[in-house]
């Protein structure tokens, strides 16, 4: 049960993390960013590039190799996520949203395809970086150490993301885009930009957790981001779209649905306790847990 | 303040009696009524041409080649039955390869278990993939766009893990069911590519006629109605909830019926046939080709299908481009290739018979001699006036 | 349908509807006897559209009774509303703008045809008959707005006052008993308003009693039989228009709150 537990808030934490790339974009564009999932991927790949190409491993301890990779994972990652908002978003702003929307789709079929055409269509194998068997021993239950690592840094990118959005400058100006485009940009603010930063810090975090995913398995294949992407935008449903925290609760609550899924009805059915959750949710609560009802205006 | 505003309402009234010029209707009519529905308006010559060309396709294209047009006739009609719900209502359905699972997966367990003969299980695998639908989609319908997209996706997926996990016994798990028997019409069993070019044209113009009958009607423009504004058309007395399931049944079923013939033609059904990444293909084929629009629906297939194949060097490259040009075509052409047109109307026959703005007219000369109308506002103090004092203005 | 002359068409009895906190619609009652035309008038955010919604099952009533002819509707959904005679207009225009003014109007007839899927898919004689039919109609209804040589053009190539029109041709087309209209002159020229106060009356007689919002009160004061006053979604007045405005509090109401309804009041237009 403990077991199962750990790996689910495991897992739940790289939803989490994944999540919130999708409710940022929703909350200021209200759109699916069907792509996000496929940055996630990209993340992975980049970060086993990084870590078997260029050697990262060799010149360093393996958590320093770690951070070093996960900050240019992250930096690469966002600027992906920039280039994809000027070229497949930012000229459909006006349009209606299921232009938006298929726009996304074709995104993320082209960024899919790109990865299977540069790296191969089979699994990669990613590197042990942290030594993935190795497991602490805490009040008596043996934890892999990859679960608390994993765990750990998905908590401390949300937190950090979290003072970010309510205590800065710049996080007000996004919240204020996302609450009225139009009331924010008489307000002075600078709309594209915001929508360019959150373009940026959403993937960024995203990429992350596919370096988590690929470290925590031990493999990753060019069309994970789409199941992987799926599951984190239901994450954001659950918790409430467009709501920080409600991310990061929907993911890790899910993550945790799964594991105990997993293990006590069958494996089988994992991947569809996901959906059979956000079919739940939508029809007794469509605002997720954390999500405020609002009055359709006629 | 008063005797401005008593000025300007005499000047309207004024000009009310020499009437505006929007009532004054002359018989004058520029546009000749036009007649009949144009979409089919093909002069019989062309039809003639058009029909014999695909009469003696098979013979041309050779074995191969017809096996192909086979398969993009497949797609096309699963594609113009998803136009129903996505392009004619708007629903953003992308679990549509559940409905044509359904289908096909009741011929093959009804063929490989009781022996069915196939051409029977047509009937019922439209039936039970439109009941099916009908059960899924009820919970859902009320949900807006993206929301939608997304649960249809959970759809394709739980039908997809079902099958695999080789649900009830009857799926035959990952690796599927092989059908045996052919279609067998009045005894001519219908197994080379060309007798299915044959039976499957067939099915396309049925279905092309058909559709194109539902879509000009009360019909197709309640789901029209719905695709510009719900709101709006549950205000003016279209049942949306009834109509949204209408389309998503009558979709369904199609895509069930087409599950039959896809069944029989492949000879085995296996769950990889109707996964997430079909429902995109069709999805992608009526978005590109123009949502709502029959040609557009066809145009589509013909490219997404028949093109790659064309192609074949650049396959690997096929799905890379593909994404590409759905990034394009919203940016650059977002209703598609081919837009639908617009419906035709005969009113020919009804223009100038009813006398245009008469009621206006008649209530307008009672104005003018009835001393019962209601009492000029300009003769009231207003509000303001009353709070000045009094009412006796300035 | 039998109208007994005495029961009014409308009878709001203690409408009430909060939205989280915010009380919207605060206990309403009022009545629209058969062949009025009553006024709902208030300043902005008095909850007038929110009562409108509550009629039209939009919106559901926390409480209260929305009586249409005796029958209580409230919290049926909109199209079983417009079903039993009850059409509307949006304030801010709400017509399928992608499609022909004629479709439009035809969009009306909807609710009183019968041809389904089968019986289009095969054109049964039925069908061609009611297609025909609703035509007719809704060319009727074009021509009587004055719009039937716009009958091909999209609605989105309307101007804003034929818009408003067309919306009247397309609740028109539903065969109301009580038409809803939500500020019908928004937007509207003077020479356009001045031709609604005509429609407005040739719709009244025809038998449909009309409940409209607007804040034009030149037109409201020459057309109402009687007027609703709502302010903070409580009804503070009822009466002719000439009591209306004697009425104190709703002079207080006006003036009170916001200058701008004020202006409206006193007969200038906004």
């Amino acid at each position: 049960m403990l077991e199962q537990l750990t790996n689910g808030l495991a897992i739940g934490g790289i939803y989490a993390l994944v999540a919130l790339g999708y409710t940022m974009v929703y909350g200021v564009l209200k759109l699916i960013n069907f792509a996000h999932g496929d940055l996630f991927t990209l993340g992975a790949y980049l970060g086993m590039t990084l870590l078997v190409s260029f050697g990262l491993a060799g010149y360093l301890p393996p958590l320093a190799a770690l951070l070093v990779m996960l900050l240019m994972v992250m930096g690469l990652v966002a600027v992906s996520g920039y280039l994809l908002e000027r070229v497949a978003y930012r000229p459909l702003r006006r349009s209606d949203r299921l232009a938006a929307v298929v726009s996304a789709l074709g995104a993320s079929i082209f960024l899919q395809n790109a990865i299977m055409l540069f790296y191969g269509p089979n699994y990669e194998t990613y590197p042990d970086l942290l030594s993935v068997t190795a497991s602490l021993t805490l009040f008596g239950v043996s934890i892999p150490v990859m679960r608390l690592v994993m765990f750990l840094a998905s908590v401390l990118l949300m937190l950090v993301l979290y003072l970010f959005i309510n205590r800065t400058r710049t996080g007000t100006a996004i919240r204020a885009v996302a609450a009225d485009q139009g009331a924010a940009r008489l307000m002075g603010i600078d709309v594209n930009r915001i929508i360019a930063l959150v373009f940026m810090i959403g993937p960024a975090l995203g990429g992350a957790a596919g370096v988590l995913l690929g470290l925590y398995y031990g493999n990753i294949s060019f069309n994970m981001g789409t199941m992987y992407g799926l599951k984190a935008f239901i994450a954001a449903i659950i918790g409430g779209i467009g709501n920080i925290p409600g991310a990061m609760l929907g993911g890790l609550l899910l993550g945790v649905l799964e594991a105990l899924g997993a293990a006590y009805i069958s494996p089988v059915w994992k991947d569809a306790i996901a959906f059979l959750v956000l079919i739940l949710i939508l029809i007794f609560r469509p605002t997720g847990l954390l999500g405020e009802r609002v009055a359709e205006k006629i | 303040m008063i005797r401005r505003a008593a000025h300007q309402l005499r000047r309207y009234r004024a000009r009310s009696v020499l009437g505006p010029e929007r009532y004054v209707f002359l018989a004058e009519w520029r546009n000749p009524p036009r007649s009949g529905p144009s979409g089919l308006g093909l002069s019989v010559g062309l039809s003639l041409a058009l029909v014999t060309m695909l009469l003696t396709l098979p013979s041309v294209l050779g074995l191969y080649w017809t096996d192909l047009v086979n398969d993009m006739m497949i797609y096309a009609v699963l594609a113009l039955s998803l136009n129903v719900i996505l392009g004619h209502c708007g629903l953003f359905h992308m679990g549509h390869a559940a409905f044509y699972a359904v289908g096909a997966y009741t011929t093959a367990i009804l063929a490989t278990r009781f022996d069915v003969p196939i051409l029977l299980t047509l009937p019922l695998a439209g039936a039970l993939a439109g009941l099916f639908a009908l059960l899924v989609a009820r919970p859902i319908i009320h949900l807006r766009g993206d929301y939608l997209l997304v649960v249809t996706i959970g759809i394709v997926e739980i039908v997809n893990i079902a099958l695999k996990s080789n649900i009830f016994g009857l799926t035959g798990g990952a690796n599927g069911l092989l059908i045996l028997n052919p279609i067998s019409i009045f005894g001519h069993e219908i197994v080379s590519p060309v007798d299915f070019y044959y039976f499957i044209l067939l099915i396309l113009a049925v279905t092309i006629l058909l559709f194109y009958l539902a879509q000009n009607s009360r019909f197709g423009r309640a789901l029209n109605y719905i695709k510009q504004d719900e709101l709006a058309a549950e205000s003016t007395g279209v049942n949306t909830a009834h109509y949204k399931l209408a389309a998503f049944v009558l979709g369904a079923v199609w895509a069930g019926m087409l599950g039959t013939v896809f069944a029989a033609k492949i000879e085995t059904v296996s769950p990889g046939s109707f996964s997430y990444a079909q429902s995109v293909l069709l999805f992608a084929i009526v978005i590109l080709g123009g949502p709502g629009s029959i040609t557009g629906v066809l145009l589509g297939a013909f490219l997404i299908i028949s093109l790659p194949e064309i192609f074949r060097d650049l396959q690997n490259y096929r799905m890379l481009v593909f994404g590409a040009a759905m990034v394009a075509m919203m940016i650059f052409r977002p209703q598609g290739l081919m837009p639908p047109g617009r419906r035709r109307y005969k009113v020919g026959q009804f223009l100038g018979r009813f006398p245009a703005g008469a009621a206006l007219r008649r209530n307008k000369q009672l104005e003018g001699a009835d001393p019962t109308a209601l009492t000029d506002p300009a003769d009231l103090p207003s509000l303001a006036d009353l709070a000045n004092g009094e009412g006796k203005g300035r | 349908m039998d109208r007994l002359p005495n029961v009014p068409v409308l009878t709001l009895a203690g409408l009430y509807k909060r939205f989280g906190g915010l009380v919207a619609v605060n206990n309403v009652s009022f009545t629209v006897p058969q062949g009025a035309i009553i006024g709902l008038i208030g300043p902005n955010g008095a909850g007038k559209t929110t009562v409108f919604n509550l009629i039209t099952g939009n919106y559901k009533p926390d409480q209260g009774a929305v009586l249409f002819e005796g029958r209580d509707i409230a919290g049926l959904k909109p199209h079983c509303v417009v079903e039993l005679g009850v059409a509307r207009t949006f304030q801010n225009i709400r017509l399928f703008q992608g499609m022909s003014a004629l479709e439009n109007v035809l969009a009306g007839r909807h609710c009183r045809m019968k041809s389904g899927v089968i019986s289009s898919m095969f054109r049964l004689p039925g069908q061609r008959r009611e297609e025909k039919q609703a035509l007719e109609r809704a060319m009727k209804e074009l021509a009587f707005v004055g719009l039937e040589k716009q009958y091909d053009n999209l609605a989105r190539n309307l101007s804003y006052g034929n818009q408003r029109l067309l919306e009247v041709a397309r609740a028109l087309a539903t065969d109301p008993r009580l038409l809803i209209l939500d500020e019908p002159a928004g937007g509207m020229n003077d020479q356009e308003t001045q031709d609604l106060v005509h429609l407005i009356r040739a719709i009244r007689d025809l038998g449909i009693s009309v409940l409209l919002i607007e804040h034009d009160m030149s037109l409201v004061m020459k057309i109402c039989d009687n007027l609703v006053v709502l302010e903070y979604g409580a009804v503070i007045a009822t009466g002719s228009p000439a009591e209306i405005r004697r009425n104190p509090k709703v002079i207080e109401a006006y003036l009170g709150t916001d200058s701008e309804a004020a202006e409206a009041a006193s007969g200038g237009r906004a």
